[in-house]
């Protein structure tokens, strides 16, 4: 088992200096750094294995293809689920937009719903708008309780037959809330429902099975887990992906092609037009292996210790408000600090090399419940220290001096 | 990153000029700066081509407040036409790093580093895009 001074000496990035400062990096929902791991296999298979996918028959195109589809095997391996199930896709985002179109134009129907949380990332609320827009579907809200979790109670009576697809953040980018996506999903196929669970603040940071979610969808990006940019998962039940229409067409993801028709692939090549991004796909498997090689579940105790031990400290710190719940959360805090706008504060702890997220986070909807234009947020990952907590209260102490009002 | 938090910046967030609304503005502007959500409402008072009073109101970074109070600052008793020269001044200021020649910025100054900090930008013109709509509206 690693120490954390091992795990944070396979991140070349960790040694920088910062305007003179130890890099104390606390942006990681936003994004995440890599491990020399995920670099070193990038490098080796674009020196040694590379050519495209499912082209080619000479030996490069063989290793590339068998690398790539074995990437799909550790990606589905990480959240349990049917490789065949895995969709590769430029990430999240795209992810979501590619059922909203797939399923959504083909599936929902004009006067059914579509219920939503007011916590998603706009990620999973503008495509839903869009498609509810077009096949003329009514837009749903589970409400909030004040402490920023789901209210049970009442979204219960919000789900029923009309609803069509429940669209929910496994862990809110904002508020840090983890909501029950297993019950949900229960509740959801008892009237009918297909529920997309939004993974990207998931899937990075805890053990996620699937196969006992049972989500219809599951989401998640390889940045914010320690892989490249421009590669996502897409995970969708096999039976379901049979039934949708393509997302795009082109090559890959035909079976046949005439001049005026044509035929499609397998799943999940059928979702997987033009040239994949295979080095990306070789990325997110590398850094998929070394999560799982430290621990799904070393790496969610680590995130919960660092995530207590700031909202301890920022919770006693006189003009600091918190959002989201107390008790069990997602690996973030996000707050403000009375006079002190988050961009000033993200610019001051930047000068002590400090980096945190300022701004509503893709979440104005949710800025809107909470009453603010923008929050400030920290966010850690299994390379951060408590001694980078710390200093980050010492960092937002400084700020009030510098800015509170006189 | 440079210190753009200097006295002159921070004294005109702390205390900021011509903070307000005007009771009979000849006519208000918004601007939105879409990085934050933060708003920010521009009062002007014309007595003919002179920009009698101005105020700004809303809640914003120390930058794009320290923006607000200076462009108050400079430009109230000017002339519509003079105004629009600032406007282009501080453009190119902001862009660049450095005052046109033979232009006396005085506490503008203070936002020299902005050109240097390009998700910034938008909080420091976030007040002169504002006035920019609000002459254009004035003209006609």
């Amino acid at each position: 088992m690693k120490t954390v001074e091992e795990i944070r000496r396979d991140f070349p990035i960790l040694s920088l200096k910062v305007n003179g400062r130890p890099l104390v990096y606390l942006d990681n929902a936003a994004s995440s750094q890599k491990p020399i791991q995920v670099l070193n296999a990038y490098c080796r298979f674009c020196e040694s294995r590379y050519a495209n996918v499912h082209r080619g028959v000479h030996t490069l195109a063989e290793t590339a293809t068998g690398d790539y589809e074995e990437a799909r095997k550790t990606l589905a391996d990480l959240v349990q689920a049917d490789a065949r199930g895995v969709v590769f896709t430029r990430g999240t985002t795209e992810s979501i937009n590619l059922v909203a179109q797939s399923y959504g134009r083909k599936f929902i129907k004009h006067g059914q719903a579509i219920l939503m949380t007011p916590m998603e990332h706009h990620a999973n609320l503008v495509p839903w708008q869009v498609l509810a827009r077009a096949v003329g579907a009514e837009l749903r809200f589970w409400p909030l309780n004040q402490d920023g979790t789901l209210d049970m109670v009442e979204g219960r009576k919000l789900l029923d037959a009309r609803v069509a697809m429940v669209a929910v953040a496994h862990v809110s980018n904002v508020l840090g809330t983890i909501n029950p996506v297993r019950e949900i999903v229960e509740m959801a196929h008892r009237v009918g429902a297909k529920v997309l669970v939004d993974g990207a603040q998931a899937a990075p940071h805890m053990p996620v099975n699937l196969s006992e979610i049972g989500a219809d969808f599951y989401a998640f990006s390889g940045h914010k887990m320690c892989g490249s940019t421009g590669i996502g998962v897409l995970y969708g039940r096999p039976e379901i992906l049979e039934d949708m229409d393509p997302f795009m067409t082109g090559g890959e993801m035909i079976r046949e092609v005439w001049l005026d028709h044509a035929t499609w692939n397998e799943i999940p090549h059928k979702f997987e037009a033009g040239t994949p991004p295979i080095t990306e796909a070789i990325s997110i498997a590398a850094a998929a292996r070394y999560l799982q090689e430290i621990g799904m579940d070393w790496i969610h105790a680590h995130d919960t210790m660092l995530t207590a031990r700031a909202w301890e400290l920022l919770a006693a710190e006189p003009g600091v408000t918190l959002y989201g719940p107390a008790g069990e959360r997602g690996a973030l805090v996000t707050f403000n600090v009375a006079g002190v706008h988050p961009h000033d504060l993200a610019a001051l702890l930047d000068r002590d090399g400090i980096a945190i997220r300022a701004g509503h986070h893709c979440a104005q909807p949710l800025h809107r419940w909470l009453g603010v234009q923008a929050t400030a947020r920290a966010s850690f990952y299994l390379y951060n220290t408590p001694e980078e907590v710390d200093a980050l209260l010492e960092g937002v102490r400084a700020a009030k001096k510098v800015l509170q009002l006189v | 990153m440079s210190d753009i938090y200097g006295e002159i910046l921070l004294d005109h967030y702390r205390l900021p000029r011509n903070k307000g609304r005007l009771e009979h503005p000849t006519l208000s502007v918004e601007g939105v700066n879409p990085l934050c959500g933060d708003e920010l409402t521009l009062d002007l008072e014309f007595d003919g081509q002179r920009l009698k009073d101005i105020r700004f109101s809303g809640k914003g970074c120390a930058i794009s407040v320290a923006s607000a109070s200076m462009l108050t600052e400079a430009l109230k008793g000017k002339t519509v036409e003079e105004i629009e020269r600032w406007i282009g001044v501080f453009r190119e200021f902001i862009r660049t790093g450095r005052a046109p020649d033979g232009v006396e910025l005085g506490d503008l100054l203070a936002l020299e580093g902005i050109s240097k900090l390009p998700v910034r930008v938008k909080c420091a013109t976030l007040p002169w895009s504002a006035l920019e709509e609000a002459i254009s509206r004035y003209r006609g």
